[in-house]
């Protein structure tokens, strides 16, 4: 928590330098078929309180009985997250009144989660990389949803989320700028889809973070925090800590003190405000939930999650890094999806793995991000682009062809080495055909020639023209090496 | 010849099987006394055709020699089991009205084996009382009276409707809950048998939540046979309660003719409390000796924690019932009230819709699960409940089958004799039984004789978890030696 | 310890339970009853004693996740004091 103070991180206010500490609790949505304790489904856009069961609506006498698959999922994400598993853990009762919460109170863990202290490694962009300390991470029950646009005095509610389980995820006051944050939710995002306990949606509010801000003159003890509720992207992630953070820096330059509080950020303002109806001071009379028991298991059951676990972002990374030659640059955008990285392993297999990063990364990611689509919806195979670059490595196209390929490819589909055939993108390879080619060239061009003797590097030029005249089909090495004979260049 | 609503359930059975009278006679017999009984305020809700209708379905399964084991018996449900498409309340205003989507566990159980249901009988407001005079419906009166008096008695509470229907001959049983004592004390206060199982041994889905870690449900009979035969239907495993064990149910009803011969009885010493009147001791003693005479053996045992079971239960007890309770807040069924804003009609509704004990025991709840008291009270009441169950536990390792002890420190009182202003009064009705559950013990109250005014004083067994068997063996014991109990003649009809 | 008039109020407010002020004394006469009866409990010596969490010591049953319930928007709502298109209406709340 004490680590030295990066300079480059710290905040100019009008009279001192700022350091901002965060921390985050992110709720965290579990991948499950059912409800955390109902059989009602968690499938996102029903009708309203069409995914309810009587469980949900607390009805009088009903009861909640576990989800063993979240349960799993709980420790599964621990997991990944290096995090002690506490084969005992307690489900509490958190009392408050909202429409949206029918039993009146959350059933989640309190004093005794299922899941204790890990960390989380994150990479920031020049290269640095940080560790997160996680507190602890537990689960708890969604509320419903109340509508407030549809009439002028009245909510509307729906309880289709009610009760799905979450995964709330706490981290230590570790990180110290918007950048480290919004990498660490990034990272953390990414163990979670690759551990598939949690699809990090953000547009459907499966992954929510609230967020604690404060600031300190570097080295002096934290300061008072404030808490940012339900930021629902990345993106505003960072603008909200921004924003509260040169709020409060503001505050404090001006001789003024920081009241700790719950707010609310608005993107379209740029501003963070107070939620009122949060400010009443709560006491939530958390006590163990008398209609469950301890959940509790054995060790056993917890190596047997972890020997189903997949290999994870860092240890990809690093296995790409050290078998396929990769920078730990280009690693690392591979494995920040774990379907990019199934992809890519599929097309490094066999092949030159340098090569294939190179073509998934710019082609591939290139494209697919220009259309705004996802790796799940390429339209090339992995297969196919393997196919491509054999075809480059045997020297049969020429590396720009293998763009235009690429391209017949993505719009057509099929299968590249009968492209190739059939339109006669083969690399001309007859130096008979190049060398009349390059005679003519020479041939319309005398001054050209004369310069190229003194000034090697229109050879340049003379290739160009070379590939123009053949269509782009010639055989690079070729071209060169006729050229330079003609020339006279060494 | 008796009339058919004045058989035990055990006579009916056999009467119905033997064809000497129909499964509708049966029903009938009992919506012709109901009617006749409406001054006891017993049953909330009567529904006569859905008696003679599930009458008719057993008619014609007898016929068909396909009776199931409670076929054609008709019982009355206490009001806070919840009955598909029958309106159930709890007693409650907040829930005026209500009616379920769903049956509750207990009630389905009866109905798959075969009983008719007579209606919804009265309670205390949520289980919460031990005279039935927190109802919103108005009081129980008890179908006793004291010798030469007609002042109306309260038949306890909170199964206080059930017990009178069942000392009135308004129904051959009766489902209740018992969350402090509200099985045994009415039991014991109107002549009748009442068990609260083993905590776990009845499913509680789809009853009313009083207090969770307390609330079982369990049936009220006039005999010890009769209960172990509804026990027997009411209990068994249940996927949907986490708290239900996945235990087979006995054969209750075999268990009610093993006799005492080599049970060691315990008589704790702690339970001769302070100013105990001199019949109630003298009621327990005569146990002890009918027992022994039956050949169990008498020993005296200490259950150190006794005294503190009572103000221990009256923490832990509001505090899950102001959890449990949160959830009648006018939104999604029950009253509504409107208010200024959404905490405005939340307040409006709970302050209209609940009784003054049900607010009562919401608010001393509220209090000791607050922020700064929740150790000194919540979580010091919880361990103290670890040492009462040790208390038990030794006894029982010592070998111990069962421990014998009065039911109640009195019998039954007028209807407003408990009125004062201090709670704890009427509280103390549950000194002798609210130690049980505060184990999650089995106990069964079982008529054992008459106060000098007339009234029934019932004694209480206690057995270890999940032996209720020994319970109905030793239970049966003291009804064969004190005689069953003439219930009082239908004065109200 | 014991209640005063402001506790009162203040658990009535958590508890969402409008007490009128004429009810306010009555109510903490009953509390502080109820308070000075469970007082006797501060005597025991409870250290080392776990608290209760279960009366009967069982694992917990689990549930496999699998949908078994949803689809009866019409049943959940059947009961409600206001309702529109399957919704629960209720007064406006002010986030
Ligand atoms: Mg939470
Ligand atoms: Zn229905």
């Amino acid at each position: 928590m004490n680590a030295p103070v990066n300079p480059k991180k710290l905040i100019k206010g009008g009279l001192h330098d700022w350091e901002v500490v965060i921390g985050m609790e992110i709720h965290a949505q579990v991948t499950s078929r059912s409800k955390l304790f109902s059989g009602a489904p968690t499938a996102f856009g029903a009708e309203p309180n069409a995914h309810v069961s009587l469980v949900d609506a607390a009805m009088p006498g009903m009861l909640p009985v576990i989800n063993e698959e979240c349960v799993a999922q709980a420790i599964r994400t621990g997991l990944g997250l290096k995090a002690k598993i506490n084969l005992r853990s307690v489900f509490d009762r958190k009392n408050y009144f909202y429409p949206d919460l029918p039993q009146g109170y959350q059933i989640s863990q309190y004093k005794d989660p299922i899941v204790g202290e890990g960390e989380v490694l994150v990479d920031l962009a020049d290269g640095e990389s940080i560790t997160v300390g996680i507190e602890r991470l537990h689960l708890e029950q969604d509320a419903g949803k109340s509508l407030h646009d549809q009439s002028p005095n009245q909510s509307f509610v729906d309880l289709n989320r009610s009760g799905v389980a979450l995964m709330e995820i706490v981290s230590r006051p570790d990180l110290r700028s918007s950048e480290e944050a919004r990498a660490y939710v990034t990272k953390l995002r990414t163990i979670l889809r690759y551990l598939g306990t949690c699809d990090g949606d953000m547009e459907k509010g499966n992954l929510r973070a609230d967020v604690n801000v404060s600031v300190r003159r570097p080295g002096e003890p934290l300061g008072t925090r404030c808490e940012i509720k339900n930021v629902n992207s990345i993106r505003f992630i960072g603008q909200a800590i921004e924003t509260e953070a040169r709020r409060q820096i503001a505050i404090l330059e001006d001789g003024g003190k920081i009241d700790q509080e719950t707010r609310l950020f608005d993107p379209g303002k740029g501003e963070t405000r107070s939620m009122r109806s949060k400010e009443e001071a709560h006491d939530y009379r958390y006590f163990p939930d008398p209609d469950l028991l301890p959940l509790e298991f054995e060790q056993a059951y917890v190596d047997g999650l972890a020997g189903g676990l997949p290999e994870l972002p860092d240890a990809k990374k690093a296995r790409f890094v050290s078998e396929f030659g990769l920078s730990a640059y280009d690693a690392g955008v591979l494995v920040a999806e774990r379907a990019s990285a199934d992809y890519y392993e599929a097309v490094a297999k066999g092949r030159d793995g340098k090569a294939a990063a190179n073509w998934v990364i710019n082609e591939l990611f290139g494209r697919l991000n220009k259309e705004g689509r996802g790796i799940e919806e390429t339209p090339v195979s992995a297969a196919q682009l393997g196919a491509i670059i054999d075809l480059i490595g045997e020297g049969v196209i020429s590396g720009k062809i293998a763009k235009d390929l690429f391209e017949i490819v993505w719009t057509e589909g099929g299968d590249p080495r009968q492209i190739v055939e059939a339109r006669g993108l083969k690399q001309v390879t007859d130096t008979g055909a190049i060398e009349a080619a390059i005679d003519a060239i020479i041939a319309q061009n005398p001054d050209k020639v004369t310069q190229a003797k003194e000034k090697p590097t229109l050879l340049g030029w003379f290739v160009g023209q070379t590939m123009k005249a053949t269509g782009g089909k010639a055989n690079p090495a070729a071209v060169n090496a006729l050229l330079k004979s003609k020339l006279g260049i060494e | 010849m008796t009339e058919l609503n004045e058989l035990t359930l055990a006579e009916a059975r056999d009467g119905l099987r033997a064809k000497d009278f129909s499964a509708r006679e049966l029903a009938q017999a009992h919506i012709a006394a109901l009617e006749k009984a409406r001054a006891l305020n017993a049953y909330l809700l009567e529904t006569p055709d859905r008696a003679l209708a599930m009458a008719e379905v057993s008619d014609a399964k007898i016929a068909k020699g396909e009776g199931r084991p409670l076929e054609g018996l008709p019982l009355g449900i206490k009001d806070l089991f919840c009955t598909h498409g029958v309106v159930t309340t709890a007693g409650s205003k907040i829930l005026e009205g209500f009616e379920p989507h769903y049956e509750s566990a207990v009630t389905h159980n009866l109905w798959r084996d075969g009983a008719v249901m007579l209606g919804k009988l009265n309670l205390d407001e949520f289980a919460m009382g031990s005279s039935n005079e927190t109802s919103a419906y108005g009081n129980v009166i008890s179908p006793w009276r004291r010798n030469g008096s007609d002042a109306p008695i309260v038949p306890g509470g909170s199964s206080g409707g059930s017990a009178a229907a069942v000392a009135a001959h308004l129904c051959l049983g009766a489902t209740a809950t018992d969350t402090g004592g509200s099985i045994r004390q009415p039991a014991a206060f109107t002549g009748t048998v009442g068990i609260k199982p083993t905590y776990g041994r009845c499913s509680r889905w789809g009853t009313v939540a009083f207090a969770s870690s307390l609330d079982q449900a369990g049936p009220i009979a006039r005999t010890v046979r009769d209960c172990a035969i509804l026990l027997g239907s009411m209990a068994g495993p249940d996927a949907r309660d986490t708290t239900c064990v996945d235990l087979p149910v006995p054969d209750f009803e075999a268990a009610v003719s093993r006799g005492v011969k080599g049970l060691t009885i315990g008589i704790p010493k702690e339970y001769r409390v302070d100013g105990m009147p001199a019949e109630i001791q003298r009621l327990w003693d005569q146990g002890a000796e009918w027992l022994r005479a039956a050949g169990a053996e008498i020993r005296e045992i200490s259950l150190p924690n006794t005294r503190y079971a009572l103000p221990a239960y009256y923490i832990v007890a509001p505090a899950e019932a102001s959890s449990n309770l949160a959830r009648y807040d006018g939104v999604r069924y029950g009253l509504r009230v409107p208010g200024k804003d959404i905490v405005g009609m939340y307040e409006n509704t709970r302050a209209a819709g609940f009784g003054r004990e049900v607010k009562r025991r919401i608010m001393i709840g509220t209090y000791v699960l607050s922020a700064g008291y929740y150790d000194a009270y919540y979580v010091r009441a919880q361990k103290i409940r670890t040492l009462i169950k040790r208390d038990f536990e030794a006894v029982y390792a010592a070998g111990v089958d069962a421990i014998l002890t009065p039911a109640t420190p009195s019998s039954a009182f007028a209807i407003g004799e408990k009125a004062s202003a201090d709670p704890v009064e009427m509280y103390l009705n549950d000194v002798f039984t609210v130690t049980v559950n505060m184990a999650g013990l089995p106990g069964i109250a079982v008529p054992a004789g008459l106060d000098a005014q007339g009234l029934p004083l019932g004694l209480q067994l206690i057995g270890r978890p999940f032996d209720e068997e020994t319970l109905f063996a030793t239970a049966q014991a003291i009804e064969d030696a004190a005689g069953r109990m003439s219930l009082p003649r239908a004065w109200w009809a | 310890m014991s209640v005063d008039a402001q506790t009162v109020r203040r658990i009535a407010h958590l508890a969402r339970i409008a007490v009128s002020e004429a009810d306010v004394a009555p109510l903490q006469g009953e509390l502080n009853a109820i308070l000075a009866f469970v007082e006797q409990l501060g005597a025991v010596d409870v250290a080392n004693v776990e608290p209760m969490t279960s009366v009967t010591p069982m694992a917990m049953k689990k549930r496999a996740d699998v949908i078994t319930d949803g689809d009866r928007a019409q049943e959940v709502v059947a009961n409600a004091p206001e309702t529109e298109d399957h919704y629960f209406i209720v007064p406006k709340v002010v986030e």
